[in-house]
């Protein structure tokens, strides 16, 4: 590991001002130690954000403000978020391990790197490690990687689970940096590749992410599906948030789907949200909107499993949330 | 850098290097050997130890981040020569084999037993659920066993839990 310097910042405007080129924010480190460890990340300093006083949660109007310094698993466990965001408490828990969730933060979760292999090993290529290197992907080890909006440039996915719900949940994320304060919405964090993989979101160096802020929660049922490998302590292949209302008379009057394992991004289902509208709510509408959505992905020959698999995963779960 | 922090009750003022892990400190310097490196990388859970009496990743953690915090490693669990309950239970149940991940296993289920809240496999979000077999599984995956003494681990802790 490259040696680098070290500091516990003592509130967000601290962090911003001791934020140099080559500097990075510390979370609990989950994601950015092991990559530290691995060669693929190079801080010349850190700035330790994790004791910054962001660690709160608290309701704000009919919503909900959350601390990026919170933990993740003091997150799933709020009252107010087992009662009022079920499928927010369930993506995280669905997460990694009690161990990581003690550790880990929301920022620090939201802004996790890539499992992409080839990304986590510094003698290969990568565009998103090396921009210009090569994508060795492509053409090698994608089994888990993206089905939709890609570019020739990377087809990794976003491995998080909570940003799914977030963004099903059209959480925003509130950031201060050099530039002063903004909020980003989501899905907007998130970029898709093109032709900067390096970028894996909207924020600019020295951006420090402060709290997220969900709205009300939107009206219907929710649930958040994952499909993995082994039953826990894994990633994402596909994992899905959807909220589902259904009016009386048995026809959709609202739904929010968003899908894991499969982009750049946590990927909103916009097509199948629009064809789902209005329409009866059942196994037929369900399947037209799972292949609307499905019809844009391009998937790769060793992960064409991905389309077949998110679009039983849409059928099944809203299924289960239709009265 | 300097940094103070407690370990198993015990203050140490010690100069580490930032790249150093919570792990390799108490292993390399402090000679508490009992925390295990098994991958290095967060994914097996041998370097377990509570910080501020909750789990987490030694291997993850950076020493020069523990500035004032409370460590205990799994030669803290026993205390005035009496083993911590977890301790006499995975004796009793005879829940390891090469004893690689018991180290770890014991500080996460200390860790574990003190958690509130619901797990992935609860059904009820908003109850407090019973600790079953399945719950325990689910809460202590963030813990592999090369040996495969899964079964027998389970059973020590739900010993405890009840
Ligand atoms: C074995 C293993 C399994 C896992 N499984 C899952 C899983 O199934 N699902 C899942 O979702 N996750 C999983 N994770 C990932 C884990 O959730 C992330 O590593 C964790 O959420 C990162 O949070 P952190 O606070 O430790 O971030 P850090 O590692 O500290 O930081 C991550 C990134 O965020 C930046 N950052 C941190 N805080 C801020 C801030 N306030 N403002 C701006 N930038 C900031 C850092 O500079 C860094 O680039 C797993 C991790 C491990 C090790
Ligand atoms: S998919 Fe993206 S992260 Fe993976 S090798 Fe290609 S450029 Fe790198
Ligand atoms: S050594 Fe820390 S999790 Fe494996
Ligand atoms: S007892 Fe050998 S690794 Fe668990």
């Amino acid at each position: 590991m490259k040696a680098f310097g070290y500091a516990r910042a003592a509130d967000p405007a601290d962090a911003v001002a001791r934020f140099r080129p080559g500097t990075m924010y510390l979370g609990g480190g989950t994601n950015l130690v092991d990559l530290m460890r691995l060669g693929v990340a190079e801080p010349e300093a850190l700035v330790d954000v994790s004791r910054l006083p962001l660690s709160g949660i608290e309701p704000e109007g009919d919503g909900l403000r959350v601390g990026a310094a919170v933990r993740n698993s003091d997150l799933a466990t709020h009252p107010l978020v087992r009662e009022r965001y079920p499928m927010l408490a369930r993506a995280v828990l669905a997460g990694a391990s009690g161990q990581v969730r003690n550790m880990a933060t929301v920022a620090g979760n939201l802004l996790q790197r890539t499992r992409c292999p080839y990304f986590q090993d510094v003698s290969k290529p990568c565009n998103k490690r090396r921009p210009g290197s090569g994508c060795p992907a492509i053409a090698g080890d994608h089994a888990n990687l993206a089905v939709l909006g890609h570019s020739p440039a990377c087809v990794a996915t976003h491995p998080s689970d909570l940003a799914v719900a977030l963004v099903a949940l059209e959480a925003r994320v509130h950031v201060t940096g050099p530039g002063g304060t903004r909020v980003v919405p989501m899905p907007g964090l998130h970029r898709l590749p093109g032709d900067e993989p390096q970028r894996d979101t909207v924020l600019e160096p020295g951006e420090l992410v402060t709290a997220v802020t969900l709205p009300a929660p939107p009206p219907g049922a929710s649930l958040y599906r994952k499909v993995r490998e082994r039953a826990s302590f894994a990633f994402a292949l596909v994992s899905i948030a959807a909220v589902l209302d259904v009016a009386p008379g048995g026809t959709v009057a609202g739904c929010r789907i968003a899908l894991g394992g499969v982009a750049h991004v946590p990927w909103r289902a916009e097509r199948a949200e629009r064809v789902l509208r209005g329409a009866p709510a059942g196994e037929e509408a369900f399947l037209r909107a799972a292949e609307a959505e499905l019809e844009g992905a391009e998937p790769l020959p060793r992960n064409a499993y991905k389309v077949p698999l998110a679009r039983n995963l849409i059928v099944r779960t809203l299924l289960e949330l239709t009265p | 850098m300097e940094i103070t922090l407690e370990v198993n009750g015990v203050p140490h003022t010690v100069v580490v290097d930032p790249r150093i892990s919570l792990l390799d400190l108490l292993r390399e310097r402090l000679e508490l050997t009992g925390s295990k490196k098994g991958c290095d990388h967060g994914q097996c859970g041998a370097c377990t130890v509570l910080i501020d009496g909750r789990r987490a990743l030694s291997c993850l953690a950076l020493a020069v981040a523990q500035e004032g915090s409370e460590i205990t490693t799994v030669e803290g669990l026993a205390g005035d020569g009496q083993l911590h309950p977890l301790q006499a239970a995975f004796l009793e149940h005879d829940a390891l084999q090469c004893g690689y991940c018991t180290p770890g296993q014991l500080c996460s289920a200390v860790g574990m037993l003190a958690e509130r809240g619901p797990s992935a496999v609860t059904e009820e979000l908003t109850g407090e659920p019973e600790l079953t077999a399945a719950e325990i599984r689910e809460r202590m995956s963030g813990n592999l066993c090369r040996c495969g003494a899964y079964p027998n681990i389970v059973t020590a802790i739900a010993a405890v839990a009840r």
